[in-house]
C-alpha cells in the first residue's frame, strides 16, 4: 500500500501516510492490547459483524422453517431456540453495541479533534467484556440453547429447563460493556472537545452518540439488576417474579422494558447521527435545522425512559397507566418526525450524488418512515390490543431496527470505510447491493404487517393455512436480503486487497476526521486541530473535487 | 393495490364487516371501532409517507449532482416551517391518542349483566368454565350479549387472542385479568394464544363459537349434561381430556409424569408399599385419594381433583376401555371432539 | 464487582510520551493534569449514577412488595437484630469518615496519615462484613431465608417471643403453618388456587429440577385477615395471624444486603489497591485521583447502607 500511495502522491498536497494507525505497530499483541480507539473500533466492527452474520444465518433458518404451515426443516423446540438466539444475538451482541462500539469508537474522538477517548483502558475493557459476554452466549448455545424468547419473560424463563443462566449472565456482562462505553463517550464529549468547538459546533453524529450514551448509562443498570434477579430466581428461588411464591411475573416485564424500550433508542439514535452526517455531505449542502436535530436527540433520550409500559397494554395494567404510557408514546414520535423533515429539507436545492452511503441513507428514510409511522398504530391503545404480539409487531420493529439502525450502519460503514481502511470499494457493486437489500427487506417484512393485522401471532412454529402466502413471500424476500449482504461482504473484503487507495476526503465531508489522512496516524492528527470561531462542520464551501486524487481538497479556508 | 392499502377493498370504512386487505372479518361494535381508528391512522400515515417519499424523489432528481454545478444556497433553518411541522404532527397524534384511548376505555368498563366465563390457560390448551361448572375446550358464547372473560393461568403467561373481535388479554398466573365483548354475528372463528409459552405455543388454538340467539342455553344444557347423554366410555374420554389427566397420564403406554393408562386395568401394579391389581376400587381410590397409593418409580405429586361419582365412573369406564383386560369398547385413541361440543344445530 | 473499572484515570503508559510533562501520571491524550482529573471525576460520578440505578431496581422491588404486602414487612422485620444493624451503621459511617480524612491527607501529602486512614477504612469495612456474617449466620440457623429456603426453626419462633414483640400468642403456631406451606422447597398449590382450577395438573418439583409442565398456582386474591391494633397512640397494621408469605421479606432482605455486601467487598479490594500504592508513596498534592475516586465509591456504599438500615430494620 505504501508504494501504491506513493505513486499517487503529490497531486494537490494530499499525501498517503505510510505510518498510520494500522501499520504503526505490528503483530497480534499490538492489536489485542491496543489502547487506540481506532483499533478498538475496528475490533468491535469485526466482532459485531460476525455476530450479525450468525444472527442472519439464524434468521434465514427461521424463515425457511416458516415456508410451510407445518414442520419444514426443524422441530418446534429447535425453532424456539433459534428464534430466541436470533433475537438475543441481534439485539445484545449486534445492534446495541454495533454503531457506538465500532463507528462511534472510531470517529468520536476524531470528530472532536481529540487524540483518544477519555479512558482508553476502560474502552479496551469494555470491548473485552463484550467478548466475554459473547463467549457466554456461545457456551449457552453449546449447552443446548435457550428457548425463552429474547425478552426472558417470567415465569417461563424461571421454569424452562434450557440454558437461561449463561445467556443472562452474558447479557449482564455485555451490559457493563455498554455502560463503560457510555461513560467514556460522555466524558470524552464533555472534556476533550478541540479548542474552539462549542456544543453546537459538534457534528450531529456526536449529539446522537451523546444521547445514546446517556441512555446506556441510565437504563442499563436497571437491566443489570433485572437479570441478576432473574438469575437469583432460578438459582435460589427468591420469589420476586415467581408466582409460586406469591411473586409478580408482570413486575419483571416492567423492569425489563424500563431498560429495553430505551434500548431501542440506543439502537436508533446513533443511526440518526450517521444519517445526519451522510445526507448533508452527499447533498453538498448545510444540514437544515441543526439545533432542532440536536435537541430532538436529547428529547428522544429523555422521553424514551417514560414509555416502557406500552409493551404491556394487554397484561392487565390499570387504565390510567395505559393512558399515560400511550400519550407519552405518541410524544416520542414527534422528535423523530422532526428529524425526518429536517433531513428531507436538507436535500432541497442541494447537489445530490447517489453514492453508496447516500443510497443507504435514502433507503433509511424510506424504511424508517414506515417503521416510525406503523409505531403510531401501536401507540393507539385500542388498536394495539389487536396488533400486539402479532407479526405486525415483528414487522414494525424490523422496519425500525433493521430498516433504521442497520441501514444507517451500512451507510456509516460505507461512508467511513475509506477512512478506516484507506481503501475505496467498488461503487457500482455498492449501489447494486443496496438496491438488492432494499428490495429484499421490503419483500421480507412488508407481508408481515398484513399477516399480523390479519391475526397471525408472533413466535408461531405452525401457523394456520390462511397465512401461507404472506409467509412464502416473506421467506423469498429474506433470501434476496441474504444475497445482498453476501455481495456487500464480497466487495468490501475485495476492496481491502485490491481497492484503490483512498484520499483523505473522498466524499467532501467537513467534519474533522476528513482533514486527516486515510487511514489516520496513530494519534489521529498530525497537528492538534484548533478551530476558528466560525467552525461549522456542515459548511462545504471551499471544498473542491480534485480528480487527480479522487477526493476533495480545501481550497480557501473560510 | 392502492385500494387494498387503503383498506377499502370491501368498503370496511362504510361499516361493513367483511375481511379487508388489512383486517379479518369483524364481529362486534368494538371491532369496527378499532378498524375505524386503524384506517384513520393509516390514511394520516400514508399522507405523510407519500409526502416524504415524493419530496425525497423530486429532490434527488431535480437537484442531482452535475459536473461543475454547486449546491444552490437556501436557508439552514426556518422557524415558522419548523414550528409547522412540529405542531401539525402533535395535533394529529393527539387525535390518534384520543380515539385509541376512548375505545380502550370501553374495554375496561364491563357491563353489569355480562355473562361470565372463567378462562384458564395452561400449556398448551385453554379451558373455559361456564357458570354451571361445565368446562369446555372451546369458547362458546351467546350472540348479542355481553360476555366477560376472567382469565388466569396455571403455569406461564398466555394470551387469549380473538382476532375477529380485535381483543387480546394476557392470562397471568397468580392474578386475574378481565376482558369483555359483545359478538354481533353467529359462527365459528379462531382463538389463539398470542404470548409465547413454549413448545406447542402455536398449537394452543381453540374455536370461538358464537351461538345464534336462544341457542346458547340449549347448547350449554346439553353439553353440561354430557355424563347422562353420552356412553360412559366417551364421557370418560372427554373428562380425561378436559380435566387435565392427559397432561401426566398417556394412553399409549409411555410413562409421563404419572404412569400410562394403557393396559392398566386388570393388570398388577407395583406400589411403593407393595403390589396390587388395578381394579375398579384401585382406580377410584387413586383418583380420589391420589397420595394413598403411589406407584413405584413416581413422585406423589398428583393433586386431588373434584370429581363427582358419575364422573369417576365414566373415567373408570374409559380406563377399562384402554386395556385388553377391560371389556370396554375401544375408542381408537382419537383426540377429536365428541359430538357434544359441536354447537347445537 | 468492578473495582478495576472504578478507576477511570489512566496511569502512565510508557510509549505515549511525546513531551516531557511535569506530571508523570498525565496520559498522552490529555492536555493538562486538571483536564485529566476532571475527566476522571466526571467518569466516576457517572459510574456512581449507574450504581445508584442498580440499587434503585431493588428499592423498586422493595416499594412494590411493601405496598402490596405491608403486613409481611410489619411482621417480619422484627426478626432482624436492630442492635447489630445499628452497630454496623456506626462502623460504616466511621470508616467513611476515615476515608474522607485519607483523601485530605493525600491532598496535603501526609503519607503516614494517609496510610493510617486507609487502614482504618479497611478495618471498618472488614468489621462490617464480620458483623454481617454473624447476622447472616443467625438467620441461616433460624431458617429465616429467602423463599426457596424459608423454613424457620422452632427456636427462631421462640426467639421472636423472647424479644417481647409477640403481640399475639398464636403467632408462633401460625408461623409454623406458613413455613410448612413453603417448606417443601417447591411450589405448593394454595387452597384458593385449587378452587380456581380444580383440574390443574399436578405440581411437580423434584429436588429443584423443574419438570415440563407447570406447578404454579394462582396466589390468594389479597392479603389475609388484618385488623388495626392501637399501640402507643399510633395505628398499626397488625395482622391477626402470621402472613403466609413471610418469605418475601427475607428474599428482599438477602437480595438487598447481599448486593450491598458485594459492593463492600469490591470497595475493600479498591481500598487495598490504593493503600498499596500509597505505601509506595505514589500520591501527593499533584496526583491523588485514585484516592479521591475510591473515596467517592466508598461513600456511595455507605449511603446505600444508610438507606437500607431503616428500610429493613426500623419499620414502624
Amino acid at each position: 500500500m505504501a508504494e501504491s500511495s506513493a505513486a499517487v502522491r503529490g497531486g494537490a498536497g494530499v499525501e498517503y501516510p505510510t505510518d498510520n494507525y494500522l501499520t504503526h505497530t505490528q503483530g497480534l499483541r499490538s492489536w489485542l492490547f491496543t489502547l487506540d480507539h481506532k483499533r478498538i473500533g475496528v475490533m468491535y466492527l469485526v466482532s459485531v459483524l460476525a455476530s450479525f452474520f450468525l444472527g442472519g444465518v439464524l434468521a434465514l433458518l427461521i424463515r425457511t422453517e416458516l415456508l410451510t404451515p407445518r414442520q419444514t426443516i426443524m422441530g418446534a423446540d429447535t425453532y424456539n431456540i433459534i428464534f430466541t438466539l436470533h433475537g438475543a444475538i441481534m439485539i445484545f451482541l449486534f445492534i446495541i453495541p454495533g454503531t457506538p462500539g465500532s463507528l462511534g469508537n472510531f470517529v468520536l474522538p476524531m470528530m472532536l479533534g481529540a487524540k483518544d477517548v477519555a479512558f482508553p483502558r476502560l474502552n479496551l475493557a469494555s470491548y473485552y467484556m463484550w467478548v466475554i459476554g459473547a463467549i457466554f452466549a456461545l457456551v449457552a448455545i453449546v449447552m443446548g440453547g435457550v428457548d425463552t424468547g429474547w425478552t426472558f419473560y417470567t415465569p417461563y424463563s424461571t421454569t424452562t429447563n434450557t440454558a437461561v443462566i449463561p445467556v443472562v449472565l452474558g447479557i449482564f456482562i455485555i451490559g457493563f460493556s455498554s455502560i463503560f462505553t457510555g461513560i467514556n463517550f460522555i466524558v470524552t464529549i464533555h472534556k476533550l472537545r478541540a479548542p474552539g468547538m462549542g456544543w453546537f459546533q459538534m457534528p450531529l453524529m456526536l449529539w446522537g452518540l451523546y444521547a445514546t450514551s446517556i441512555i446506556q448509562v441510565l437504563a442499563t443498570p436497571v437491566l443489570g439488576i433485572t437479570l441478576l434477579l432473574l438469575i437469583a430466581e432460578r438459582v435460589l428461588q427468591v420469589g420476586i417474579f415467581s408466582p409460586a411464591y406469591g411473586g409478580d411475573p408482570v413486575l419483571f416485564q416492567h423492569f425489563f422494558w424500563f431498560y429495553s424500550h430505551p434500548a431501542v433508542y440506543i439502537m436508533i439514535l446513533p443511526a440518526m447521527g450517521i444519517i445526519s452526517e451522510v445526507i448533508p455531505v452527499f447533498s453538498h449542502k448545510h444540514i437544515f435545522g441543526y439545533k432542532a436535530i440536536a435537541y430532538s436527540s436529547i428529547a428522544i433520550a429523555v422521553i424514551s425512559f417514560l414509555v416502557w409500559g406500552h409493551h404491556m397494554f394487554v397484561s392487565g395494567m390499570s387504565n390510567m397507566a395505559s393512558a399515560i404510557f400511550s400519550a407519552l408514546t405518541f410524544a416520542v414520535a414527534i422528535p423523530s418526525a422532526v428529524k425526518v423533515f429536517n433531513w428531507v429539507a436538507t436535500m432541497y436545492k442541494g447537489s445530490i450524488s447517489l453514492a453508496t452511503p447516500m443510497c443507504y441513507a435514502l433507503g433509511f428514510l424510506f424504511l424508517f418512515a414506515i417503521g416510525g409511522l406503523t409505531g403510531l398504530f401501536l401507540g393507539s391503545l385500542a388498536v394495539d390490543v389487536h396488533l400486539t404480539d402479532t407479526y405486525f409487531i415483528v414487522a414494525h420493529f424490523h422496519y425500525v431496527m433493521f430498516g433504521g439502525a442497520v441501514m444507517a450502519l451500512m451507510a456509516g460503514i460505507h461512508y467511513w470505510w475509506p477512512k478506516i481502511t484507506g481503501r475505496m470499494y467498488n461503487e457500482r457493486l455498492g449501489q447494486i447491493a443496496c438496491l438488492l437489500i432494499f428490495i429484499g427487506f421490503n419483500a421480507t417484512f412488508f407481508p408481515q404487517f398484513v399477516a399480523g393485522s390479519q391475526g397471525m401471532p408472533r413466535r408461531y412454529f405452525n401457523y394456520p393455512e390462511r397465512f401461507t402466502d404472506y409467509n412464502v413471500f416473506s421467506t423469498i424476500g429474506s433470501y434476496l436480503l441474504g444475497l445482498g449482504f453476501l455481495l456487500v461482504a464480497a466487495y468490501l473484503i475485495h476492496s481491502l486487497f485490491r481497492g484503490r487507495p483512498a484520499p483523505a476526503n473522498p466524499w467532501g465531508g467537513a467534519t474533522l476526521e476528513w482533514s486527516t489522512p486515510s487511514p489516520p496516524p496513530p494519534e489521529n492528527f498530525e497537528e492538534e486541530p484548533v478551530l476558528g470561531d466560525h467552525y461549522d462542520p456542515y459548511d462545504y464551501r471551499g471544498l473542491v473535487y480534485d480528480p487527480r486524487i479522487g477526493g476533495y481538497v480545501q481550497q480557501h479556508p473560510h | 393495490m392502492a385500494n387494498m392499502l387503503l383498506g377499502t377493498a370491501n368498503g370496511s370504512i362504510l361499516g361493513q364487516s367483511g375481511p379487508t386487505f388489512w383486517m379479518p372479518r369483524e364481529l362486534s361494535d368494538h371491532a369496527s371501532d378499532v378498524d375505524w381508528i386503524f384506517n384513520y391512522i393509516l390514511y394520516v400515515s400514508l399522507f405523510f409517507f407519500l409526502l416524504i417519499i415524493v419530496l425525497m424523489t423530486v429532490f434527488v432528481i431535480r437537484y442531482r449532482r452535475r459536473p461543475g454545478q454547486e449546491a444552490l444556497s437556501s436557508p439552514t433553518h426556518n422557524l415558522p416551517l419548523e414550528v409547522l411541522w412540529t405542531g401539525v404532527p402533535i395535533i394529529l397524534v393527539g387525535t390518534m391518542f384520543f380515539f385509541g384511548f376512548r375505545s380502550y376505555m370501553d374495554l375496561g368498563v364491563i357491563p353489569l349483566n355480562a355473562y361470565e366465563i372463567k378462562v384458564t390457560g395452561q400449556k398448551w390448551k385453554w379451558q373455559f368454565e361456564y357458570p354451571t361448572g361445565y368446562i369446555d375446550e372451546d369458547l362458546h358464547v351467546p350472540m348479542d350479549r355481553p360476555v366477560q372473560l376472567t382469565l388466569t393461568s396455571t403455569d406461564v403467561i398466555h394470551s387469549l387472542f380473538l382476532p375477529n373481535l380485535r381483543i387480546k388479554r394476557d392470562a397471568v398466573p397468580g392474578r386475574y385479568t378481565k376482558i369483555w365483548f359483545r359478538a354481533s354475528e353467529a359462527g365459528e372463528f379462531p382463538l389463539m394464544c398470542a404470548e409465547y409459552c413454549g413448545t406447542r405455543h402455536s398449537d394452543m388454538l381453540a374455536r370461538l363459537v358464537i351461538h345464534p340467539r336462544g341457542e346458547f342455553e340449549q347448547w350449554l344444557t346439553k353439553a353440561s349434561n354430557f355424563l347422562a347423554t353420552m356412553p360412559p366410555v366417551e364421557a370418560g374420554q372427554r373428562l380425561y381430556q378436559l380435566r387435565g389427566c392427559k397432561q401426566c397420564h398417556s394412553i399409549d403406554g409411555v410413562a409421563g409424569i404419572g404412569p400410562s393408562l394403557k393396559n392398566l386395568f386388570g393388570h398388577p401394579v407395583q406400589l411403593q408399599s407393595g403390589q396390587t391389581t388395578a381394579d375398579e376400587n384401585y382406580i377410584r381410590e387413586s383418583i380420589l385419594e391420589p397420595s394413598s397409593q403411589i406407584v413405584a418409580g413416581f413422585e406423589p405429586v398428583m393433586p386431588r381433583i373434584r370429581l363427582s361419582d358419575a364422573e369417576v365412573g365414566a373415567l373408570i369406564a374409559y380406563i377399562k376401555s384402554l386395556s385388553e383386560a377391560g371389556q370396554g369398547v375401544p375408542v381408537g385413541g382419537s383426540t377429536t371432539q365428541p359430538a357434544a361440543t359441536q354447537p347445537a344445530a | 464487582m468492578s473495582d478495576a473499572e472504578a478507576q477511570p484515570p489512566q496511569p502512565p503508559t510508557p510509549h505515549m510520551h511525546e513531551d516531557p510533562h511535569e506530571n508523570a501520571y498525565l496520559a498522552h491524550h490529555f492536555d493538562t493534569p486538571q483536564q485529566q482529573f476532571e475527566s476522571g471525576k466526571l467518569g466516576m460520578w457517572m459510574f456512581l449514577a449507574t450504581e445508584v440505578l442498580l440499587f434503585s431496581g431493588l428499592f423498586c422491588v422493595y416499594a412494590v412488595y411493601r405496598a402490596s404486602h405491608p403486613e409481611v414487612f410489619e411482621w417480619a422485620h422484627r426478626f432482624l437484630n436492630v442492635t447489630l444493624g445499628g452497630i454496623n451503621t456506626m462502623v460504616l459511617i466511621t470508616s467513611s469518615l476515615a476515608m474522607a480524612w485519607a483523601v485530605r491527607a493525600a491532598q496535603l501529602g501526609q503519607q503516614r496519615l494517609l496510610a493510617i486512614c486507609l487502614s482504618l477504612t479497611l478495618l471498618g469495612g472488614f468489621s462490617f462484613l464480620g458483623i454481617k456474617y454473624i447476622e447472616y449466620k443467625n438467620k441461616w440457623e433460624e431458617g429465616l431465608l429467602w423463599a426457596g429456603k424459608y423454613k424457620p426453626t422452632a427456636e427462631a419462633l421462640e426467639h421472636l417471643n423472647a424479644t417481647g414483640h409477640g403481640e399475639a400468642a398464636e403467632l408462633g403456631v401460625a408461623t409454623t403453618d406458613a413455613s410448612s406451606a413453603a417448606g417443601h422447597g417447591g411450589a405448593v398449590a394454595s387452597a384458593p388456587a385449587a378452587a380456581v382450577t380444580a383440574s390443574a395438573p399436578a405440581p411437580v418439583v423434584i429436588d429443584g429440577v423443574k419438570v415440563e409442565h407447570s406447578q404454579i398456582a394462582p396466589a390468594p386474591p389479597g392479603p389475609q385477615g388484618m385488623r388495626l391494633v392501637e399501640r402507643a397512640g399510633l395505628l398499626h397494621l397488625m395482622p391477626e395471624r402470621a402472613p403466609r408469605e413471610l418469605w418475601i421479606f427475607f428474599s428482599i432482605y438477602f437480595l438487598m444486603t447481599g448486593l450491598h455486601a458485594l459492593h463492600v467487598i469490591a470497595g475493600l479490594g479498591a481500598i487495598s489497591w490504593v493503600l498499596a500504592r500509597s505505601l509506595k508513596g505514589q500520591f501527593g498534592p499533584a496526583y491523588y485521583t485514585p484516592v479521591d475516586l475510591v473515596g467517592l465509591y466508598w461513600h456511595l456504599v455507605d449511603v446505600v447502607w444508610i438507606f437500607l438500615f431503616p428500610l429493613l430494620y426500623l419499620i414502624h
